[in-house]
């Protein structure tokens, strides 16, 4: 059951990560990232994460995919203008992406990991927040941080702002 | 621990890693490929996403909680980058009415 479960879910996240790639639409690229993140999610579940899968699909689904259609949409990417890729450049990001691939592979090919999953209980959301308050505290408050700059930096990046010359009166 | 072996999935730890390692070489790929910058930003999203399969794959087969700990920030962090490139692709927009990347070729004029 699991191994077909696996099967499935890794297979529909790299067909759709692949159709994410190779969409001439941005706004079906974005869809099919949508597709991926629910086979990823499926797989956190088979890894017994469904506490993951869930944010996964809460931020990523909720907010970040919601994000990308919306820029797409407030930018108006016409379809039309997309061109057809060179097929130096495929040869060549194809080839890149091989080699990354192959050494990855490789990578895990020759290391030694354990076969067997731990028999573990399913994480508890009180296991998470023990750790998460107690040795991840300090990440946790730097992350916290880093939120907020982004945040600001959002702010000061999507201003408007006004030329030198120009008089600054309401937009301040 | 030999019972566990005995009942072990026949896809472990490596085909999760190998789903892992082909998504992020998608990825990867899609970075090289891509003139959009929204797209390429997408394929970025996707190399994240392939690397926390992979914390989450380790946490489970090592009998840890870090790793699934760890993916919290991941996520954390790839929320604040969306915002931020998406405001940058935003003010880039406003400045030169493109999000092509070969388009975007100021500094080499």
């Amino acid at each position: 059951m699991a191994d077909t479960l696996f099967l499935l879910l890794s297979a529909l996240t790299v067909a759709t990560a692949l159709l994410v790639v190779v969409n001439k639409n941005a706004v079906n690229a974005a869809m099919f990232l949508l597709l991926s993140l629910v086979g990823l999610a499926g797989l956190f579940v088979l890894l017994d994460a469904p506490l993951l899968a869930f944010v996964l699909i809460l931020v990523y689904a909720g907010a970040v995919v919601a994000l990308f259609l919306f820029i797409i949409m407030l930018l108006d990417t016409t379809p039309g203008s997309f061109k057809a890729f060179q097929p130096l450049t495929v040869t060549a990001a194809g080839l890149g992406a091989a080699l990354l691939g192959f050494g990855l592979w490789s990578l895990v090919h020759r290391a030694v990991l354990p076969l067997a999953p731990k028999s573990v209980p399913v994480p508890t959301m009180k296991q998470y927040a023990e750790l998460l308050f107690t040795t991840y505290l300090l990440p946790v408050q730097v992350v916290g941080f880093l939120l907020l700059i982004a945040m600001l930096g959002v702010i000061v990046l999507s201003k408007k702002y006004t030329e030198v010359g120009e008089r600054r009166t309401e937009n301040r | 621990m030999t019972p566990l072996l005995a009942t072990a999935p026949v896809y472990g730890l490596p085909s999760y890693l190998f789903v892992s390692a082909l998504l992020f070489a998608i990825g990867f790929f899609g970075v090289l490929l891509r003139k959009n910058t929204l797209v390429i930003y997408m394929c970025l999203e996707l190399m994240l996403l392939a690397s926390t399969l992979a914390l989450v794959a380790f946490s489970k087969f090592n009998g840890t909680l870090d790793g699934n700990v760890f993916v919290f920030f991941v996520l954390t962090i790839a929320a604040a980058e969306v915002a931020v490139g998406l405001a940058i692709i935003v003010a880039l927009f406003r400045q030169r009415h493109t999000v092509q990347v070969e388009e975007l070729n100021q500094l080499k004029h």
